[in-house]
């Protein structure tokens, strides 16, 4: 039964950058299940339940046989639809013996992995993430793993930039964040919170990105998607070249992607990239960016990271029922609006028992 | 090390007859009811003869109003289960353990085929459901003895039409097993439930026909062999004993009962741990696990006392035991020579 987790079971989540799977095993855990990937001889990825039958050891301590998983303790052999094709000490295979596979599909450069009922698993349903493609939008990413706090923590910062103002000071931090009104729009599945600001002087990282001097009107548009996928397209571009009416050529364009992936309650896997559609051929821009963002503590989402763990901290010794509410976090609401939509849905379901764990 | 079994409360809310023969249990739980994934079962504690006895049953979904639905053949010879299960009545309470699967459905597979003989619709009946909710390529091929005896086939029928063929034994009807391996991509699974016959020729020519052994599913519990349930002895010189079988009986039920000490698993014929010995046979050994290669079956050298019986008269086995005193109590040993 699924009452009491904070995330619902029957959606898609990203579980690594699909460079990270290869032919070797890949243990990660997604909404709290144990999960080993790995890559077959044809290329495809398969995620296995990463518990031997037997005696559970992890599968993924032991090693790929071809396109099948021997366990490393009594020599199990698991194939990548699950099922035992190898015991030790007897010429036959018990037909109980199998592990849970669980459904993945790669796309926009990500590994998604469905820890729900598989029957329901419909890659119709991934998340719109085509800004990570590498194609049209360039960045180079990365992911923190084990982040210590709920996923939704994330994606309340994310929903809400007034933070940038406090937390990201001197690079993308504005008072002016905090001073232009934003709207809160949403659909059944999805919540964006838009702000413009107009006429403003760019904050340092916007001011170099655009690389012209003077005032700008600068966006945030950030769209949730649930339960767990945040685009954020923002930019600059000079202000009176008709930016809020749809023309960005006089302007810096990127998007901030998250997909955030629950591992346990209480941790998430937070993907992450920062992608622009300007001086894409610049290596080193690229680079810049990717620091800009981490950088051994220094970068803007290592200030996030900080703040994350350290708020998840202070909500685990001050259970207070369980925050207040300001204006500001509408679309962060909306967006735990739609999570518990899921998440009562799915709990329809299993009552309905349609859906199974 | 499997799980312990978690119980729970329930009340037989309604009975309703699919066959002459199978009849449909509906059961309340009295709390949550849990979700079963397809291939699921239930485990039945079941009065026979006085004691309680588990018997497992699988789950027909999928169940939309909470209940668990079960169906029961009535079997003169079985070990008893029917007989207790088609006694009761409705508003009866039950005790039902939680629904386990060691029958699991996998998805995305190219191709399914599934094989129903008789009673051994009733995994496959919601099998078929979810591979047709899910979109996949399968058949259901459903066989019976006679055409009053294809129970589900019409709710089948109207949720996956065509996909469903039947075949009646008495109109001489039969599913030509090899063909439809043949014709299944090499990918595909074929998952099988029905009698012993149709369980061990489908093993055989799956094995023949070189598919891979994990893409043939299957599960064995309360299967029926290539014999009758009958009564018969077994003697252990070893501990000086001789232990009744009755018809209704395992062999390792009969040892446990009698105070052998045994060592057991899966109690179904898969795992090999309850093996024994065998030293000698009056009659034919019928060997119902899938434990054993039918190579080394056919030696009769050890045999699956969860199962696997003598069809009659006298089968000699050894045991482990090493005990330097009789712990035997004498009053449940049984030597009638």
């Amino acid at each position: 039964m699924n009452a009491s987790k904070p995330f619902p079971l029957n959606a898609w989540y990203a579980a690594a950058w699909c460079h990270e799977i290869g032919r070797e095993l890949s243990a990660r855990t997604i909404c709290g299940k144990n999960v080993v990937l790995y890559r077959l001889t044809d290329g495809v990825i398969a995620a296995l339940e990463d518990a031997c039958w037997h005696r559970l050891l992890p599968l993924s301590l032991g090693h790929l046989k071809g396109d099948d998983v021997m366990c490393g303790y009594h020599g199990l052999v698991f194939n990548s639809a699950g099922r035992c094709t190898y015991m030790p000490a007897q010429k036959t295979i018990n037909p109980s013996a199998c592990v849970r596979v669980y459904p993945v599909a790669e796309r926009h450069r990500l590994v998604w992995l469905w820890p729900g009922d598989p029957a329901l698993a419909d890659p119709a349903k991934i998340p719109n993430f085509h800004w990570n493609d590498g194609t049209q939008w360039l960045g180079e990413g990365g992911t923190f793993y084990q982040l210590k706090c709920d996923y939704r923590l994330v994606i309340d910062n994310l929903m809400d930039l007034t933070h940038e103002t406090y937390v990201h000071a001197g690079s993308i931090g504005d008072e002016a964040i905090t001073a232009a009104p934003f709207d809160v729009t949403h659909t059944g599945d999805t919540a964006t919170m838009t702000r413009w600001m107009i006429d403003i002087e760019p904050p340092p990282f916007w001011a170099r990105q655009l690389g012209r001097p003077g005032r700008v009107d600068r966006w945030q548009i950030v769209t949730f998607q649930a339960p767990s996928v945040v685009v954020g397209d923002v930019g600059v571009a000079l202000t009176g070249t008709g930016a809020p009416q749809g023309d960005r050529s006089h302007g810096a364009n990127g998007a901030f992607l998250a997909a955030i992936t629950p591992e346990t309650e209480m941790t998430c896997h937070y993907f992450w990239n920062f992608v622009r559609n300007y001086r894409r051929h610049d290596a080193q821009l690229t680079k810049e960016l990717q620091l800009a963002h981490v950088n051994g503590g220094a970068g803007v989402y290592d200030q996030d990271h900080r703040v994350l763990e350290a708020q998840q901290a202070a909500i685990d010794k001050n259970p207070r029922s369980p925050f207040y509410d300001l204006n500001i976090d509408a679309g962060a609401l909306w967006a735990r609006r739609l999570i518990d939509r899921m998440l009562a849905d799915e709990q329809a379901r299993v009552i309905a028992n349609v859906a199974a764990e | 090390m499997a799980k312990p079994i978690e119980w729970a409360a329930t009340r037989l809310r309604a009975t309703r007859e699919l066959t002459p023969d199978v009849r449909l249990f509906e059961i309340e739980p009295d709390r949550a009811f849990v979700t079963a994934t397809p291939g699921s079962h239930i485990d039945v504690v079941v009065p026979i003869d006085g004691r309680p006895q588990l018997r497992s049953y699988s789950l027909i979904g999928p169940c939309p109003d909470g209940l668990y639905r079960i169906a029961v053949k009535r079997l003169a010879s079985s070990r008893g289960g029917s007989i207790g299960m088609w006694r009761l009545k409705a508003g009866e309470r039950l005790t039902i353990s939680a629904p386990s699967n060691s029958f699991e459905l996998s998805y995305g597979r190219p191709e399914y085929l599934l094989l129903a003989g008789g009673i051994g619709i009733t995994p496959i009946y919601t099998m078929a459901l979810a591979l047709k909710q899910a979109g996949a390529n399968f058949r259901l091929l459903y066989a019976a003895r006679s055409r009053g005896d294809l129970a589900l086939a019409d709710e089948l029928a109207r949720h996956i039409g065509e996909r469903l063929q039947l075949f009646v034994g008495e109109e001489g009807q039969r599913i030509d097993i090899a063909g439809e391996i043949a014709q299944l991509d090499r990918r595909g699974e074929l998952y099988v439930c029905g009698p012993f016959g149709m369980l061990e020729a489908t093993r055989r020519l799956w094995y023949d026909a070189g598919r891979p052994v994990a893409h043939l599913r299957y599960e064995t519990f309360s299967n029926a062999g290539n014999f009758a349930d009958a009564s018969f002895k077994i003697r252990i010189p070893r501990l000086g004993l001789e232990v009744d079988v009755p018809a209704n009986r395992s062999m390792l039920e009969a040892l446990e009962d009698a105070g052998v000490d045994m060592i057991f698993g899966c109690r179904r014929g898969e795992c090999g741990l309850c093996v024994l010995p065998i030293l000698e046979a009056s009659a034919p050994v019928d060997h119902r696990d899938v434990f054993f290669s039918s190579e080394e079956q056919a030696t009769n050298g050890k045999l699956c006392t969860c199962v696997s019986r003598a069809a009659s008269g006298c089968i000699t086995v050894d045991t482990p035991d090493r005990m330097p005193t009789q712990r035997h109590s004498p009053t449940s040993l049984s030597c009638r020579a």
